[in-house]
């Protein structure tokens, strides 16, 4: 993209009789914007929409309407309507509070869940769809989420506010249950794929929906329900929002906050479940490749020229926007409908039962995985031609290190 | 499930006990209850609860007003069951004038006051979803009671605080048709009480948040003076229905029902509902939530029996009492078993027509004094699951 951009203005600075280098820092900054402006306005509007979609559907649930006026007959503009009500709040800074740190909690929760789709690819293939190409996303996208957890920390410390910090601190005890299970849960699809490259770990499921990790056998299968599990208690929703525990912590970490403040703890809460849904679907829904191969039956492919392939990869986005969709969709029926564990069982259900249960498949993966590899859709068919040619025409990983190490690419520039 | 967590004390780790005040503005207290917990970490090791943040001199009222016109201020004490508060202030009115209600009255305050008793229940239930997180029941549970809130805006026009039954039956007989919709109601809410079941009594995380929770003996119970759903959840077999003075046990004679109580490890097979789970101890938060639940049933079962009985009934619905009816010279006091425990009358009359000393005796604040004693040790989590399996309304303990 950078390098396209320096192109372009190269060309327009010919006009000019002037010239600039592909590697020119201007290509670099203009491409970044471009991401942070796409990426902001993915979180942003998912935000507006699950947060309007929370609402319709806690309503349904609960035999209620929800939101029915503003913005026509279902309420499409109830959620703006409430961000402006935020905007025009008094900002209130408790006077006990640690001034500084208040003020910046909220904006780590908020970064630390933006950063995360930095590397979460939305389409793959030739032309991948994807700020910045990693290949190692995988740890990337998880370490990056994790910091999240500091802003509530910071939050709960510097409210001076006692539930405030027993939010903080449930939080504390949280995160050191769940993320364990979860990075052995994530484990799985990366050692079947051999890379922690998303964007080749969703076009190695490319084909029917039997291709999917989900259904590459009966250990994948539940890992993923495990890792929805953690993911649900990564982004602290019910049964897990213990740090926020309305019930009993009042509002836990954010019961200080107001305003614009507040409303930024909320769009990182939903920036996050929509990249923790958007993970699972790389990883265990096939990502950008729908159950049904749409794109490949009507020869939307890089093969039959670019605009064909862009065509097919936009497909593919609207496939991984719609998996996240779903999956968040889960999270709000499950939050509606389950009662609050405690934290003791929080940390039991993590560290007791996601942990050894998530070790197990994984070995059990890893065994299948040895004996077995050419099963899918668990283990009942043979994996079709498509996967195997893929496999030999994706780049191999191990010649990107060692071409690292010898200096002959850039690491930015392996795979 | 064995209880919370133990008072662990770690030798190497020095941290500092902290003073919280869960109140009396907190969503899981119920109205205006302060309790100020004393915790380590997420242990709680003491709970004080500090009352009377709605105290509205409700008794010294009564020594200024007469009988019937008392009868609003004792709505506004447990104003989630108020038809039970006009029925137990009317029977001990009565019982110091030696009046008695036709049978055709018999049978109505019967009907109105289980109904009372299912709206009640149905507040207890869903609230204590709300107190363990889950919101979705409350909702289930009020769009029920909103119907039977209808029903009562019929008789009485008031969906709060009716003043319906008053000293000398009601104040009015049912509406015609009346009758009928409450038995479609009826007969629409029995399978309602499966979903119930299924999002809180059997549900799996609702087992482990109560079960074996805030475990109180029977003994114990009988100890702190806890009575209603509180004591049955703990093995007593004590209801004043049944158990009650001749005046109040009169209105239930004829009846085909059963106190919902745990006896030699059964509960009543009549009322049908889910097993209990093994993890359950008797007497703990699941027990009392669980007695709720059967009540619910049972009322059903109690207002079905009540509008049969009515159909055929003799006489009129209530007998007229004067305003200013004088009371005769003497001291009466009586209690009667209202959805949150035995509210009690007392009245000591001069012979005026206003009492020289009225008086009630609060259920649920007999039923608050045991939280101190098991919340001990609890996690903070813990303490609004035990509070809430309590069922307290603060309208009642401040009066």
């Amino acid at each position: 993209m950078a390098k396209l951009l320096n192109q372009c203005l190269d060309w327009i600075a010919s006009w000019v009789g002037g010239s600039l280098p592909d590697d020119s820092l201007l290509g670099y900054v203009l491409a970044a914007l471009i991401y942070v402006a796409l990426l902001l306005g993915l979180v942003a509007t998912s935000a507006l929409i699950f947060i309007w979609l929370e609402r319709k559907v806690s309503g349904r649930i609960q035999d209620r309407l929800g939101p029915t006026r503003v913005g026509g007959k279902f309420g499409w503009l109830q959620t703006l309507a409430d961000g402006m009500k935020l905007l025009t709040k008094e900002d209130l800074v408790p006077g006990d509070a640690d001034k500084m740190l208040f003020r910046l909690a909220p904006y780590i929760s908020f970064c630390a869940s933006l950063a995360a789709f930095i590397a979460l690819p939305f389409a793959g293939r030739d032309f991948p769809f994807v700020a910045q190409h990693l290949n190692i996303a995988v740890f990337f996208v998880l370490a990056v989420m994790g910091l999240e957890v500091f802003g509530v920390i910071l939050a709960g410390y510097a409210s001076a506010s006692k539930w405030s910090l027993f939010g903080a601190m449930r939080e504390a005890a949280q995160v050191v249950s769940y993320e364990v299970p979860m990075g052995l849960c994530v484990v799985v699809p990366v050692m079947l794929a051999g890379s922690m490259d998303l964007v080749f770990l969703g076009d190695k499921q490319q084909g029917w929906f039997t291709n999917w990790y989900l259904f590459h056998d009966p250990f994948t299968f539940l890992v993923f329900w495990v890792y929805f599990t953690c993911g649900v208690a990564s982004v602290n929703r019910a049964p897990f929002d213990l740090a926020e525990a309305e019930s009993e912590l009042v509002a836990g970490f954010h019961t200080e906050y107001s305003g614009l403040r507040w409303s930024f703890f909320f769009m990182a809460e939903y920036g996050s479940m929509l990249a923790v849904s958007i993970l699972a679907a790389i990883l265990f829904l096939g990502g950008w490749n729908g159950p049904i191969p749409i794109a490949g039956l009507l020869g939307l492919t890089w093969e039959n020229g670019p605009v064909l392939g862009y065509l097919g990869n936009f497909l593919g986005m609207i496939n991984v926007i719609a998996k996240g969709f779903l999956l968040v969709t889960v999270m709000i029926w499950v939050r509606w409908t389950l009662p609050r564990l405690r934290i003791d069982q929080v940390m039991t259900t993590c560290l007791k039962y996601c942990t050894p249960l998530a070790a197990v498949m994984f070995v059990g993966a890893a065994l299948w995985h040895t004996t077995l590899p050419d099963r899918v859709f668990l283990g009942l068919l043979q994996a079709p031609e498509v996967n195997r040619r893929l496999t030999e025409r994706l780049p191999d990983h191990s010649l990107d290190v060692q071409a690292i190490e010898q200096g002959t690419i850039a690491q930015g520039d392996a795979l | 499930m064995s209880s919370a967590a133990t008072n662990v004390i770690e030798l190497d780790v020095r941290t500092d006990e902290m003073l919280v005040n869960m109140g009396p503005q907190h969503p899981s207290t119920h109205g205006v209850l302060r309790l100020v917990l004393r915790t380590d970490g997420e242990v709680v090791s003491e709970v004080m609860p500090h009352i009377g943040y709605l105290h509205r001199c409700a008794e010294k009222i009564g020594e200024n007003l007469t009988p019937r016109q008392y009868i609003p201020y004792t709505d506004r004490m447990d104003y989630l069951a108020g038809m039970n508060m006009n029925v137990g202030w009317a029977l001990t009115v009565e019982k110091l004038m030696g009046l008695e209600v036709p049978e055709k009255g018999r049978h109505l305050r019967v009907i109105i006051s289980e109904l009372g008793r299912i709206a009640s229940h149905l507040v207890g239930m869903g609230a204590y979803g709300l107190d363990l997180g889950s919101f979705s029941p409350f909702l289930y549970a009020f769009r029920e009671r909103e119907k039977i809130l209808d029903l009562f805006e019929e008789v009485c026009g008031a969906r709060l605080t009716y003043s319906y039954l008053t000293v000398g039956g009601a104040t009015a007989d049912f509406p015609p048709g009346w009758i009928d919709k409450c038995l479609a109601f009826l007969d629409q809410f029995v399978p309602v009480i499966d979903e119930y079941h299924t999002l809180l009594t059997t549900n799996s995380i609702f087992i482990r948040r109560t079960a074996g929770i805030g475990v109180m003996p029977g003994e114990m119970a009988i100890d702190y003076g806890c009575s209603g759903p509180v004591l049955r959840g703990s093995g007593v077999n004590w209801d004043l229905r049944r158990d009650g003075e001749p005046i109040y046990t009169s209105m239930y004679e004829g009846y085909d029902w059963e106190v919902v109580c745990q006896t030699n490890g059964q509960y009543p097979s009549v009322y049908t509902a889910p097993n209990v789970p093994t993890e359950a101890v008797l007497g703990d938060c699941w027990h009392r939530f669980y007695v709720r639940m059967l009540e619910v049933v049972q009322a059903i079962s109690l207002v079905r029996q009540g509008i049969e009985k009515y159909r055929t009934a003799e006489g009129d619905f209530g007998q007229p009492v004067k305003l200013t009816q004088k009371l005769p010279v003497g001291e009466t006091y009586l209690e009667t078993e209202c959805p949150r425990g035995q509210m009690g009358f007392g009245i000591v009359s001069d012979g005026s027509a206003i009492p020289w000393r009225a008086r009630a005796r609060s259920s649920s604040f007999a039923n608050l004094s045991v939280v101190p004693d098991l919340c001990q040790g609890c996690l903070i989590a813990d303490v609004p699951a035990i509070v809430g399996s309590l069922d307290l309304v603060m309208g009642e303990i401040d009066r």
